[in-house]
């Protein structure tokens, strides 16, 4: 009997995205399960980005800082050497300086930083606040406008701010992370809400939201696959924009990124457990559907490079 | 294919018996199709439907195992691509190299390191579950050498033995045959004589073909010569190659009933750069191989990988859990802050990993609530005022700190006036609801 490998066709395709004016980066686009290029397109990598913040990284431990040290007091200078010398294909900056329990920085002040960022780079930018729904409403519009007409990502819109930052960014045209928490139904419902406003379907990245390994990654991971199955099996056109996964930011805060080999000598070399770990996270992604990754140290970044190389 | 229970039922006596301890036929039926029950509790059932459904019954992956006793490594027996659809159930193995052209001194570290992989996380023991010895010197006398360097050393830990000279397996496989090792190496040119190795020691055959379809002949072909238990190599070595091979083996076992692609993989991870192997290894995990073989123990490396196997095959219907005590965190002294929260692993993760964020020596009291979050836990009466002055009292806590203050999760704090009730001489203090607000909350106290 011939034997016929059994590949599978799907009814829907993940929309291709594009951000940027001067350089620009595209992800999406596929009309298969991920890397499943056996059985069908895939006309782009994932997309990764730095994450780079408004406040220097006195908040990151200690592996990660270092390799920041001296390039990380201004978020320009940061940029830049993400850019030039780490040739970071996209940059996220997180305005994590504006959250009300940090240093509270105010909206002009962060839409000053969004500017001043702009102005050094070529690449395209991911603006993302600091995660307190209130303060993002304010944030991220202000810094919407102030990155008019470059094309940016702007996020994190949830559902109890979305609105005011889905004007923003239909206003001054920009892309738009809509962020839930781990159900594939409040995902479905966000996009719903969204492009109900007149926001198009196609600008959309969703953050089903990242869990680091060992902390969740599970949930994560089976959302993505769920909501990847729902855009080509079921071809339903609401969950088809691309995901992301925001992953530096919730891999570098778990005990693993931190803990000394001292204290946990069964857990092994902190600084290579610390990558490991920040890449496997985004192994685990990519595999479950991320096309649009955000990560921290540039170690795991290569690593994914290379692993996307050989995926591809 | 699985037969549905109406098509088992039409195979069975149906004279409603009631010797299966079934009501009926079609009861007993219906169950067979779920993989409840065994068809041997029929006693009336004929040769002819005990073959058909027989054949039917089978998993679409075969179950096997290497090694024995409390290091058994069970494989196959999947039954789904996703893992929302259904629980994975067997993890996936990891198993390090051995090459016989390797010291003695190397291969007793290398076998050293394996038995000190151990770990525990959340409750379970994870470890690198079996050593690979590789033929690397092509001559059999020197794969026995270090079969039996490893065995001395360990004579509990499950081998895979590799070599694709028929004699030499059989020599190396001979002394392991006890503890039911993995002989690795039959392919087309050899699979009679590997065949008839691994038939006589009755132990598993690892089989290697380039792509699926010389593969399912080969497995055809070995199938017949009398050898059922087999682990299945299609020579994918790159990412992109295992991706696609791993997930249409797993496709057309389970979606297509092709029985001859219906084993458990085994997957070459091996890099020069330690990252990028665990980056593979992690491939593995998620993309169905059932055996990963790793360059080298590191401990750095096992963690990632024995945390990524366990998130990957915990059971998307079953909360993970982590055991009812009080926990410290950091060296809390006796006036440091006591909380409770409950013992939903992730709960418990993210509680800990903010107040250690907080840099203040604290006490977490976690408290069972059948893996449930702090809101429904209580929604579901599992995390109550009296619950919750029960356990601080069996605790014996009190004896251990100087003031009986319980900081209690935002979210209940509806629980605290209860609580102070229930628990005479405590003061009840609110935490923060969600646990990101925790560092605060402890720095400003």
């Amino acid at each position: 009997m011939a034997f016929a490998l059994p590949t599978e066709t799907y009814a829907g395709k993940v929309y291709e995205v594009t951000i940027g004016t001067d350089k620009t980066a595209t992800f999406g686009g596929e009309n298969v399960l991920p890397f499943h290029n056996f059985e069908g397109t895939i006309p782009h990598k994932p997309l990764i980005a730095y994450e780079i913040q408004d406040v220097p990284p006195e908040d990151w431990p200690e592996t990660l800082r270092k390799v920041y040290e001296g390039k990380s007091a201004d978020p320009v200078t940061w940029a830049k050497h993400c850019q030039d010398d780490l040739k970071a294909e996209a940059i996220a900056l997180r305005l994590i300086g504006t959250h009300p329990d940090r240093e509270n920085r105010s909206a002009e002040e962060a839409a000053k930083t969004v500017s001043d960022v702009l102005a050094a780079i070529n690449v395209p930018l991911i603006i993302l606040g600091s995660n307190n729904p209130d303060k993002d409403s304010q944030v991220l519009v202000a810094a919407s406008e102030a990155a008019k007409g470059r094309n940016c990502i702007i996020g994190k819109a949830q559902e109890s701010n979305h609105k005011t930052i889905v004007a923003a960014a239909m206003a001054n045209n920009h892309k738009l992370v809509a962020m839930s928490e781990l159900d594939i139904n409040l995902s479905k419902q966000l996009n719903i809400l969204i492009t109900q406003m007149g926001f198009d379907k196609e600008r959309i990245i969703t953050d089903p939201m990242c869990s680091a390994l060992g902390y969740g990654i599970e949930y994560s991971y089976s959302v993505m696959e769920r909501i990847r199955l729902a855009a080509l099996t079921q071809n339903d056109v609401i969950m088809q924009p691309p995901m992301m996964g925001d992953i530096g930011f919730y891999v570098w805060k778990v005990k693993e990124a931190q803990a000394s080999e001292s204290d946990l000598p069964q857990w092994g070399n902190l600084e290579q457990r610390a990558i490991g770990w920040e890449a496997a996270t985004a192994a685990a992604l990519l595999l479950s559907g991320a096309e649009l990754l955000i990560m921290r140290h540039p170690e795991a970044v290569k690593t994914i490079n290379s692993f996307i190389e050989e995926l591809i | 294919m699985a037969l549905s229970g109406v098509e088992i039922f039409k195979l069975l006596p149906k004279t409603n018996c009631k010797k299966c301890g079934h009501p009926t036929c079609l009861a007993f039926a219906m169950k067979l199709a779920q993989r409840q029950v065994s068809l041997d509790l029929c006693p009336d059932v004929s040769e002819e439907a005990k073959q058909k459904l027989g054949e039917a019954s089978a998993p679409p992956i075969r179950p096997v195992s290497i090694g024995s006793g409390d290091r058994l490594i069970k494989m196959g027996e999947e039954t789904v691509l996703f893992r929302h659809e259904k629980k994975f159930i067997n993890p996936c193995a990891f198993a390090v190299e051995i090459k016989d052209t390797q010291s003695h001194e190397e291969i007793e570290s290398i076998t050293q390191e394996v038995i000190d992989s151990e770990i525990e996380r959340v409750g379970q023991r994870l470890r690198i579950d079996a050593i690979f010895v590789s033929n690397a010197s092509g001559d059999g006398a020197k794969l026995q050498e270090a079969v039996n360097i490893v065995l001395k050393k360990a004579p509990q830990v499950p081998l895979i033995i590799h070599t694709e000279d028929p004699t030499s397996a059989e020599g190396a496989a001979k002394i392991a045959k006890d503890n039911r090792p993995l002989l690795f190496g039959a392919n087309e040119a050899n699979a009679e004589a590997m065949a008839k190795v691994a038939k006589d020691l009755k132990i598993p055959l690892g089989v290697n073909a380039k792509g699926l379809e010389a593969l399912s002949a080969l497995t055809d072909k070995i199938k017949s010569l009398g050898v059922e238990d087999m682990v299945i190599d299609s020579g994918a070595r790159t990412a992109k190659e295992i991706l696609a091979d791993n997930t249409c083996i797993r496709r057309a076992a389970i979606k297509k009933g092709i029985k001859a692609l219906g084993y458990p993989i085994i997957t070459f991870a091996q890099r020069s750069d330690a990252m990028l192997e665990t980056m593979i290894a992690s491939l593995g995990v998620a993309k169905y191989s059932s055996i990963v073989v790793l360059s080298s123990v590191q401990k750095w490396k096992s963690l990632v990988l024995f945390t990524l196997r366990q998130n990957i095959y915990t059971d998307p219907q079953v909360p993970m859990q982590v055991e009812q005590k009080i926990y410290k965190v950091g060296e809390p002294g006796q006036d440091a802050p006591l909380m409770i929260t409950t013992n939903f692993s992730l709960t418990y993760f993210i509680v800990t990993g903010e107040i250690e964020n907080s840099k203040v020596p604290a006490r977490l009291a976690v408290m069972d609530s059948e893996g449930l979050s702090v809101l429904t836990a209580w929604a579901a009466g599992k995390f109550t005022a009296s619950k919750i002055a029960a356990f601080i009292q069996e605790s014996g806590i009190e004896n251990e700190i100087s003031n009986k203050e319980l900081i209690i999760p935002g979210y209940v704090a509806i629980l605290s006036g209860a609580i102070e009730d229930k628990l005479p001489g405590w003061k009840i203090t609110v935490g923060p609801r969600e646990a990101n607000a925790i560092p605060t909350f402890l720095k400003t106290r």
